[in-house]
């Protein structure tokens, strides 16, 4: 654990991705495979069982140190980071102690919280921090609450491996797809040499991603060079059609077994040794347009649907790639021709499975008028695909560009904020934002990102000196600023107070030109809910 | 306040018995300075009583216009009604916390103070009192500082990483105090030349002239144009961060010196490569230590809102309260420039 510490601290010390792909590599070549495979999977963002609640941890340290639990609380708002506090509020061991290698903490002591007694827990906590320095005392909390984030992404975790292996980046990326085990055989097969069959198993391929288009659409060229479609507001999903049955894989590369029977079902129609690309959308037969996408949270969260959200809310995939035909890797054959046989096989297979029409226009300006009806259309806008392109792995700028239409805007007051957590902790950087209803305010959208540091550390100082009321955390203030919103979707919802639930709201600009009462009316948002 | 010896005023902490401000925020008649730092000696007014230890430092502060009348550590002298002294404060050079004895009783105001041992300055001496007036800059328990030697070895360690990579190394702290101590810290284990912003030259001078021993220094700007500072110790202001005075070290590595970095959230926030825990102020022991040192029986506590250290004193049987008016920052990873 000692030496993982010491790279976690490498890498959380400098934002260079190169010092950072470095200090991995390097750990790589050095750490013994079982530990090294542990590192792969926690920096990667591989999911980690939770094996004791943040309750248990504030006793545990409320016993360890006579703290009272509204000190621990006060600490914890400041820090904002629980792992953290502890690590901070005790003694905390000269470094030089135990060293209990991060595979016996993975495979053994954190799995062995999960069997006790939450009394017996919190005993066991308490051993286990007191040998330990302050940093070893951290990582050990935040794995054993689920969450160890240092700035790393997936991507720079395979750069890192494919240095230290001496072997291209896409190759490792494919290795580690799917639901990769860290053992020490996994990690040493990292590095092996390329088989041939390698592609055959249940692993999905690396995604290819688009990026979000910024410049000016003419800038892309001729019109015909591209493939249009529309950007579906979906789950994006992988279908595996393997001997034997079909495997269907989220984007953050989990299995969605079971979740999505008809879908699977009808994957069994197509042939062994394919694989397909594209959106789960829940889309009733009647209907035109796909659903909207709170109706497919209802599916997203049942691992085994009964009949009546069968019938009421059934999927189907969207499908506009083919990555794989008889076993043969198309990654590399040109995105025009990939669509050819994609549309060759999905054929005659009904809606369940079927082609993502191409958007045809003959100029951009025709283009840009067909993208108005994306949101009728119950879609997002226009994805943009050059029709000479290999699918390529991971986010690479220039072949895919995803054109969405412009957001909807709302003009609203800020009445809550609440400290953030990690880069922004100490700051009040979530805020809560209403709209008028009457003489009142309504909170209707909460908001934690758009305004940059100097606009943030303006608005966190006006707030510590504006509160009115304290409820825990979260403050209340003198409606006062008004902020306008950005948002993608509006729905009528009987879970919000206000009636209305939008989806991803994020703040445009801080309108310091505007007062309170120029905000908008809730109204003006169920109207556009009912429209 | 109690017993009206001490009232919060706008101007600031006012002394109706013996007609002065504490550290006053605007000018007035008689002001009494706790230590050098600006946000506590500001110019403007009629005289100022100081310790004696940090004549050199306020005269640096106040100007050579401004009538300053020293004292030695302990040292009575009368103001109105009241008798008043300087004692250590273990802050900076000079800094001093102010008893005062009237109307039959005694109260301390600490200003800001350490425990820590420094180098630089006279150690902070506990004052018997019956009401004290603290700081608490950092009242939370998770604020427990390093120990010096620790933090003096990550430094230059960092500094021979720095000389490994061939990159300078620029270490960001507050000019007046904490870029003394360390530069005396450091000299006891090393003895290589540190470059230095031109917002220190005169305060670093001012130290040596007081006997503080401390690495040797150049600043900057006689350097060669064009000098390759790699695998140098180079000491600024945070104010130089990102400003055009950087660009001369090309891709340094950098750190910044401060009480604050004991939080990964204000680390990271801030954008420093690397974060030393080094502060001149008191941690959490060192402020319920000061408590039970001077025996008050009453505890007011200023800077930020203090409500945690009030609530936590409160529980262990002391009558303590927040000092609201005084202004200071929440304790909350943002300070003034020397509020650190």
């Amino acid at each position: 654990m000692r030496r993982f510490a010491a790279l976690f601290e490498a890498l959380d010390r400098t934002s260079s991705t190169s010092a950072k792909r470095d200090a991995m590599a390097a750990y790589f070549a050095d750490a013994p495979a079982v530990d090294a495979a542990w590192a792969v999977y926690v920096l990667g963002g591989g999911k980690l069982k939770r094996t004791a609640t943040s309750t248990e941890l504030r006793l545990a340290l409320a016993a360890e140190t006579g703290y009272a639990e509204w000190l621990i609380d006060d600490s914890y708002q400041h820090v904002g980071d629980l792992a953290e506090t502890i690590a901070l509020m005790l003694p905390g061991a000269e470094d030089g102690g135990d060293d209990v290698p991060l595979h016996v903490w993975m495979e053994a002591r954190l799995p062995s919280l999960a069997r006790l007694e939450p009394s017996e827990r919190i005993e066991l906590l308490r051993e286990w921090w007191r040998p330990l320095p302050r940093q070893q005392v951290f990582l050990v909390n935040k794995l054993l609450t689920g969450s160890l984030r240092v700035g790393v992404s997936q991507r720079l975790v395979v750069q890192a491996l494919a240095q230290w292996s001496n072997l291209p980046t896409d190759l490792i990326a494919h290795r580690l797809s799917g639901t990769w085990k860290p053992t020490a055989e996994a990690f040493l097969a990292l590095a092996g040499p390329e088989r041939a069959d390698e592609h055959a198993g249940e692993r999905p391929y690396p995604f290819f991603l688009a990026s979000p288009l910024e410049q000016d659409i003419d800038s892309l060229g001729a019109v015909g060079d591209w493939l249009a479609e529309w950007k579906w507001d979906g789950i994006r999903a992988q279908l595996m059609r393997r001997a034997g049955g079909a495997l269907l894989w989220s984007r953050g590369e989990e299995r969605l077994d079971g979740r999505f029977p008809e879908i699977e079902l009808a994957a069994l129609n197509l042939p062994d040794g394919c694989v397909l690309d594209g959106e789960i959308l829940a889309w009733t037969l009647d209907e035109a347009h796909p659903l909207p996408f709170a109706a497919l949270q209802k599916r997203i969260g049942k691992l085994k649907p009964g009949p009546k959200l069968l019938a009421d809310t059934p999927v189907r995939l969207m499908t506009y790639d083919l990555l794989e035909l008889d076993g043969q890797d198309l990654r590399e054959r040109p995105l025009g021709e990939r669509r050819s046989m994609l549309a060759a096989l999905v054929e005659g297979h009904g809606p369940t499975l079927m082609l993502s029409p191409a958007v045809d226009a003959p100029t951009w300006d025709a283009l840009t008028a067909v993208r108005g009806e994306s949101r009728e259309r119950r879609t997002e806008g226009l994805m943009l695909k050059r029709l000479d392109s290999p699918y390529r792995v991971g986010r690479k700028r220039g072949d895919w560009w995803k054109w969405k239409v412009d957001p909807y805007t709302v003009d609203a007051v800020l009445l809550y904020a609440q400290p953030g957590h990690g880069r922004r902790s100490g700051l009040f950087t979530d805020y809560t934002f209403g709209v008028w209803e009457g003489d009142t305010l309504v909170p209707v959208a909460k908001a934690y990102s758009g305004l940059d540091d100097a606009e943030i550390g303006r608005l966190d100082r006006w707030i510590r000196a504006h509160t009115i009321e304290r409820f825990g955390p979260v403050r209340s203030v003198e409606p006062t600023h008004v902020f306008e919103l950005a948002f993608e979707a509006i729905q009528a919802s009987g879970r919000h107070k206000a009636g209305v639930a939008v989806r991803f709201p994020r703040i445009l600009r801080w309108r310091t030109d505007l007062g309170i009462r120029d905000a908008d009316k809730l109204d003006d948002l169920r109207r556009l809910a009912s429209g | 306040m109690d017993s009206d010896l001490l009232l919060p005023r706008p101007e600031g902490l006012y002394c109706p018995a013996g007609d002065f401000f504490i550290d006053p925020m605007q000018p007035v008649a008689r002001a009494v300075v706790t230590h050098a730092h600006g946000d506590h000696a500001r110019s403007g007014s009629g005289l100022y009583h100081v310790a004696a230890a940090g004549r050199l430092l306020m005269r640096e502060r106040l100007g050579a216009d401004s009538i300053l009348h020293a004292h030695d550590w302990s040292e009575r002298f009368t103001l109105g009604d009241t008798s008043v002294s300087f004692h250590p404060s273990g802050h900076i050079l000079g800094a001093a916390q102010v008893r005062i004895e009237g109307r039959g009783k005694v109260v301390v105001v600490s200003g800001d103070y350490k425990r820590d041992p420094d180098p630089t300055c006279a150690p902070f001496e506990p004052v018997p009192c019956d009401v004290f007036v603290t700081e608490s800059t950092f009242g939370l328990p998770i604020y427990r500082w390093p120990s010096m030697r620790t933090v003096v070895a990550d430094i230059l360690a960092w500094v021979d990483e720095c000389r490994d990579r061939g990159v300078p190394a620029v270490l960001f702290c507050y000019a007046l105090g904490k870029a003394q101590r360390l530069l005396a810290e450091l000299a006891t284990r090393s003895d290589r030349t540190v470059h230095l912003h031109g917002a220190m030259l005169r305060l670093v001078e001012v130290y040596r002239n007081a006997g503080v021993h401390m690495l040797p220094t150049v600043p900057v700007s006689e350097s060669a144009r064009g000098k390759d500072f790699a695998g140098e110790l180079i000491m600024a202001p945070p104010s130089a961060a990102g400003s055009p005075w950087m660009r001369r070290f090309g891709k340094a590595s950098t750190g910044f010196a401060s009480g604050w970095m004991q939080v990964r959230g204000a680390r990271r926030r801030r954008g420093y490569d690397r974060g030393f825990v080094v502060s001149d102020h008191a941690d959490w022991p060192g402020l319920l230590r000061s408590v039970d040192d001077c025996g008050a029986k009453r505890i007011y506590v200023t800077h930020g809102d203090g409500e945690a250290l009030v609530r936590h004193l409160r529980d262990t049987g002391h009558e303590a309260f927040p000092l609201r008016s005084l202004g200071g920052a929440m304790p909350d990873a943002r300070s003034s420039e020397e509020g650190d």
